[in-house]
């Protein structure tokens, strides 16, 4: 067994570990002898050189930095022999050091071994430039593999290497592959006959296909034919490519994924082929196996996957998917953990074909058993995965019910997610709404803790919305009450349940209005000061359902407690509510205190709460878009699907600014629609009123033009740095916010804001972060960015917390600006004023001349332009003082191609530039954002 | 765009035994992640799949979270072979590539130890080389490896 291989202890293996003091003292003594050798008047010989520099390497390795040795690595590239040669590329490799100098060196040696005609010497600078993959190695070397790749004397060896180095090149830096002849070559390496030179080339295939679908078209037919001959081959055909019975597993299964980028085959022929291969591999599940070895069982059925959702992604063979459904339905009951999970995994997209919803179903006491009986937590979540998906009317009682009972004793890491899979299940297929009641109480008794804010105040609009079971919810928070101890989330969802509708019980003397306010007013106790906060408001309310409750309510307002507690928010709320009792007659307090008006319908906060923890791509949308278009809660339509935007959490103050994403909603009740200016003031606790931009910030947010990392916005309490990067339509930023104080900050809520007309060409995603930030600590937001089409305006970040007593509130502009999604291109001069004669329609074009606010370097404006994200050409304009650069802004629905000409005046100190392009939004957005830059 | 993240040999305290990136990660970044990785896999038993989901870990791993990723590990007495990829790749695949990988290994190095990997660190680049590169699976076949393995050390 090889499990036993690894096992033999080596003492000299301890003895490295042995004392930290002691290897540091022995690795000090051996770079002081290193370093002594490389500065020594002897040269040292090749051998000496690679002995050295691989020492350096191994203690690097043993996890202690290295600073020196890099030219003597960079030395070994040019020696002749293969081992100081491989030591050299492995230093190189491993320590990649962007030092410019050296990497034209490297770069230098790297050429002269692809044309050295050596094979071993061209593997070895091919799987250098796959380590590293640098730009500067993109640009000068992007061009000449697609040779070497085609080239008919090539090595096979050196064409798998050369394949996979090309992959490498194209995910860093696709805009310097040129796409051309090699292509249609490239994907005929499909019928290569060495099954190593296939292996890799359906890799570089499946990668340019997902990009250029159109260009590699061809590669289907062939993957298709490839697999065939495979599947169909004897175990023993195909040799040493065949892996414990099974011919080549890896090489299936990368087929199998090439498919996947594209539909089902048009053509009949090569259509009937690949049912074939699918019913193959199907029917070789259900054959006895070659062996009982795990490895020909992962094999095969690392294969049978492949194929499972090649068929779900087709979703177009009903027979397939539900064969395919059976055969994972075995798999459920597996002895191995693997297949299980795996099972589950897959079903839980069967769930989503029409085709195979019925077959997936029929498995649920299963799944229900999985739940209850798996040891290991991630499969467990599968199974709720699983029956989150397959839930429809017909078994959502009996779903609910076990999840909730899965609830009582699940691991903590996932009782989040379930709750909020629960709440949304139980809105979706109630039919009866007092089921839909009971089950949230429900969650908040068994999990009060992990039940968000969205969640209950979802449970409230669905109330206020309903009327036909509003008494019942009345009557039910009233009962869950009385338990001793109850969650907080119980007391604010009973204040404010009561507050509104404690009038249609109060005819029972079991609950008549004084038992209920003393039945709240027992819980306030123990109460945090937002639930208090919540149930002053219940109170005042009650002060105009219930006249007879008046004078006890005032008391309470007035005890000390109240009008001088220590709390602002609190204090405030008792004095004016008391005030307000006192002044206002009765139909004043009828007008100001009248229930809630129901909630605008838009999509479920908590679907869109679910979808920011799993990722947009976890949750189906399925029942919204086949089954289930229907049904809608609220007696509304639904809302339109899944806006992937920021925050969209429907805070019914949102409406009122008119932007289209809105701040969390305030800990307290909703501010009332009547409720006029004095409770505007006492409600508007936090949240509902951003900030006006900070102070600096146009200044901060031009500085990111041309740049993506940095420090974004301070002053005395708070730090906000960025680190973004961007590719093609795509994005990514890190916010960084930095509590410079010893204070906690307090309901830390950082929101993104697009206007409503940024909104549709901007999606912006992220997470919520932890509301509180300890002293001195640095909390960190990650936003993805993606553009849809091109934009002017940014987006704001508002970002409102409590430091000590006080509420702070401040917004600043995110940069995040239309150039970011620049790619710059290369073009000879001819092109480029060819160009820019097709773009000479006046409103393609934006001039702006504007006199200089920097000193006129050349260099800084040739690295503020690259910065912007265009190339810069040089020797294109004929006046070598000028600028030109180009590029193309990628969106989610077009590509723009854009010029631009910067011609400095240095006598006068001003600039003009021009900006062309095909839309003259973008001439003109450019235009501006670079403007502000010299 | 599905492909190997990194490739991790742990030892059971630790210890690194080798780590090639296939993406862009600074110093402290693959610090966190070596950590992480050991954090999580350590403490499953051979009742737990070999697949580690890493989205719910820590925020250590927010380097990852741009999309969500997966640990595909298996143990070989002290050592844990880890490959991160995509949560949509195929991970009995690449769960059969890493013992594909060992038994290359355990072929090279006449019954592979840890030792062999600690100071042969160089000949397990190369044999990493042959097999994977550009975080692709680059050769399957163990004859054709071993060939090739046998042939560069001729040269040395």
């Amino acid at each position: 067994m090889l499990v036993q291989f690894f096992q033999r202890t080596h003492y000299s293996l301890l003895l490295l570990g042995k004392s930290k003091e002691a290897e540091i003292k022995r690795i000090n003594k051996e770079l002081a002898n290193i370093r002594s050798k490389f500065k020594g008047d002897k040269a040292l010989d090749g051998y000496s050189k690679k002995k050295y520099v691989c020492k350096l390497l191994f203690i690097f390795l043993l996890g202690h930095d290295i600073d020196f040795g890099h030219m003597e690595a960079v030395n070994l590239l040019s020696s002749n022999r293969y081992t100081e040669k491989q030591i050299g590329y492995l230093f190189i490799s491993v320590l990649v050091n962007s030092n410019s100098e050296l990497i034209r060196l490297i770069n230098n040696a790297i050429k002269n071994d692809l044309a050295s005609r050596n094979p071993t010497f061209m593997g070895l600078a091919l799987h250098c430039i796959a380590s590293v993959g640098s730009r500067e190695m993109a640009e000068a070397f992007a061009g000449e593999i697609p040779k070497v790749l085609v080239a008919g004397d090539t090595m096979d060896s050196v064409k798998q290497s050369a394949a996979l180095c090309l992959l490498r090149l194209y995910r860093t830096s696709p805009d310097l592959v040129p796409m051309g002849d090699w292509t249609s070559r490239v994907v005929h390496l499909l019928n290569d006959q060495h099954l190593g030179v296939v292996t890799a080339a359906t890799s570089l295939i499946t990668t340019l296909a997902q990009k250029n679908p159109e260009e590699f078209k061809t590669s289907v037919s062939l993957a298709v034919s490839r697999l065939s001959r495979i599947v169909t081959s004897a175990s023993t055909d195909l040799q040493d490519y065949t892996y414990y019975f099974v011919p080549a597993p890896w090489l299936s299964v990368k087929l199998l994924r090439l498919l996947q980028c594209y539909p089902p085959p048009e053509d009949p022929a090569v259509r009937g082929r690949l049912t074939e291969c699918l019913e193959t591999i199907l029917n070789k599940a259900q054959e006895p196996p070659k062996s009982k070895k795990v490895q020909h069982s992962n094999a095969k059925n690392a294969v049978l996957f492949e194929a499972i959702s090649l068929i779900i992604h087709h979703d177009s063979e009903p027979n397939l998917l539900v064969r395919a459904c059976n055969q994972l339905g075995q798999f459920l009951q597996h002895r191995e953990t693997n297949l299980r999970y795996l099972a589950l995994e897959s079903m839980c997209t069967l769930a989503s074909s029409e085709f195979s919803h019925e077959a997936v179903k029929t498995h649920i006491e299963t799944v229900i058993n999985a739940l209850k009986t798996e040891r290991d937590v991630s499969v467990r979540q599968r199974a709720v995965d699983l029956l989150y998906a397959m839930c429809d009317r017909s078994n959502a009682p009996q779903i609910v019910a076990e999840m909730l009972s899965y609830l009582e004793t699940a691991d903590y890491s996932i009782r989040e997610e379930i709750v909020l899979k629960v709440a949304i299940l139980a809105e979706k297929y109630a039919v009866d709404y007092t089921w839909y009641v009971d089950t949230i109480l429900n969650l908040i008794r068994i999990a009060g803790d992990y039940v968000s804010e969205e969640v209950w105040y979802r449970v409230i609009q669905i109330v206020i919305n309903r009327d036909d079971v509003q008494g019942y919810a009345a009557k039910t928070v009233f009962e869950a009450l009385q338990a001793p101890a109850c969650h907080e989330n119980l007391v604010k969802v009973g204040g404010y349940i009561l507050g509104e509708f404690g009038n249609l019980i109060a005819g029972d003397p079991r609950s008549s209005p004084l038992i209920q306010f003393n039945l709240l007013h027992s819980k306030f106790h123990l109460c945090s000061v937002p639930t208090r906060a919540l149930l002053l408001s219940t109170y005042i309310k009650f002060v105009n359902l219930f006249p007879e409750v008046k004078p006890t309510i005032q008391d309470v307002l007035r005890s000390d407690s109240q009008l001088r507690n220590a709390d602002v928010e609190l204090q405030q709320r008792a004095v004016e509510y008391l005030r307000l009792s006192t002044v206002a007659s009765t139909d004043i307090l009828a007008t100001v205190l009248e229930e809630m008006p129901p909630f605008p319908e838009r999509e479920s906060s908590i679907l869109a709460k679910l979808k920011k923890k799993k990722g947009p791509s976890t949750v189906t949308d399925l029942e919204d878009t086949k089954r289930e278009r229907s049904v809608d809660v609220n007696g509304g339509p639904e809302p339109a699907p899944a806006s992937t935007s920021a925050m969209s959490t429907p805070s019914p103050s949102a409406d009122l600014l008119g932007l289209g994403a809105a701040p969390p909603a305030p800990a307290g009740p909703p501010p009332s629609s009547g409720g006029g200016g004095l409770l505007v003031d006492v409600f508007s606790d936090s949240a509902s009123v951003v900030a006006p931009l900070a102070p600096g910030s146009e200044d901060n947010f031009a500085r990111f033009v041309c740049k993506n990392n940095g420090v974004l916005f301070e002053n005395q309490l708070l730090q906000i740095g960025l680190k973004s990067e961007f590719r093609q339509n795509l994005g990514r930023m890190f916010i960084f916010y930095g509590n410079k104080t010893s204070t906690q900050f307090l309901n830390f809520t950082p929101t993104l804001i697009c206007s409503d007309e940024l909104q549709p060409n901007l999606n912006l995603q992220t997470k919520p972060v932890d509301p509180t930030v300890e002293g001195g600590a640095q909390v960190q937001q990650v936003v993805n960015i993606e553009c849809v089409s091109d934009f002017t305006e940014a987006p704001v970040l508002n970002i409102q917390f409590r430091y000590g007593g006080t509420f702070q509130n401040v917004s600043v502009q995110l940069p995040i600006t239309l150039n970011k999604f620049f790619q710059p291109t290369e073009m000879a001069s001819q092109d480029f004023f060819q160009r820019w004669k097709q773009l000479s329609n006046p409103q393609q074009e934006v001039q702006n001349i504007f006199k200089a606010k920097h000193p006129m370097d050349t260099e800084v404006t040739k690295a503020k332009i690259i910065g912007f994200g265009s190339a810069l050409l040089e020797e294109v304009d004929p006046n070598p003082a000028n600028f030109v650069g180009a590029g193309i802004i990628h969106t989610k629905t077009t590509q723009i191609g854009c010029l631009l000409r910067l011609e400095p005046n240095l006598q006068a100190q001003m600039y003009r530039l021009t900006l062309r392009t095909s839309k003259e939004a973008v001439s003109q957005r450019l235009c501006e954002l670079l403007s502000a830059q010299f | 765009m599905e492909h190997i993240r990194f490739i991790l040999i742990q030892n059971r305290a630790g210890k690194t035994r080798l780590a090639k990136w296939y993406m862009q990660f600074d110093d402290d970044e693959k610090q966190k992640l070596i950590e992480e990785v050991h954090a999580v896999v350590t403490v499953r038993d051979a009742k737990h799949t070999n697949f580690v989901e890493v989205i719910s870990v820590a925020d250590s791993l927010s380097v990852l979270q741009f999309r969500n990723f997966k640990i595909i590990y298996r143990r070989y007495a002290g050592l844990y072979f880890c490959i991160c990829v995509d949560v949509n790749d195929n991970n009995l695949a690449y769960l059969e590539a890493i013992h594909n990988f060992v038994e290359v290994l355990n072929e090279y190095f006449h019954n592979v130890c840890e030792l062999d990997l600690v100071f042969n660190f160089y000949k397990v680049y190369t044999v990493v080389d042959e097999m994977f590169l550009a975080g692709e699976i680059r050769e399957t076949s163990q004859t054709k490896v071993l060939k090739q393995l046998l042939m560069l050390q001729s040269l040395e």
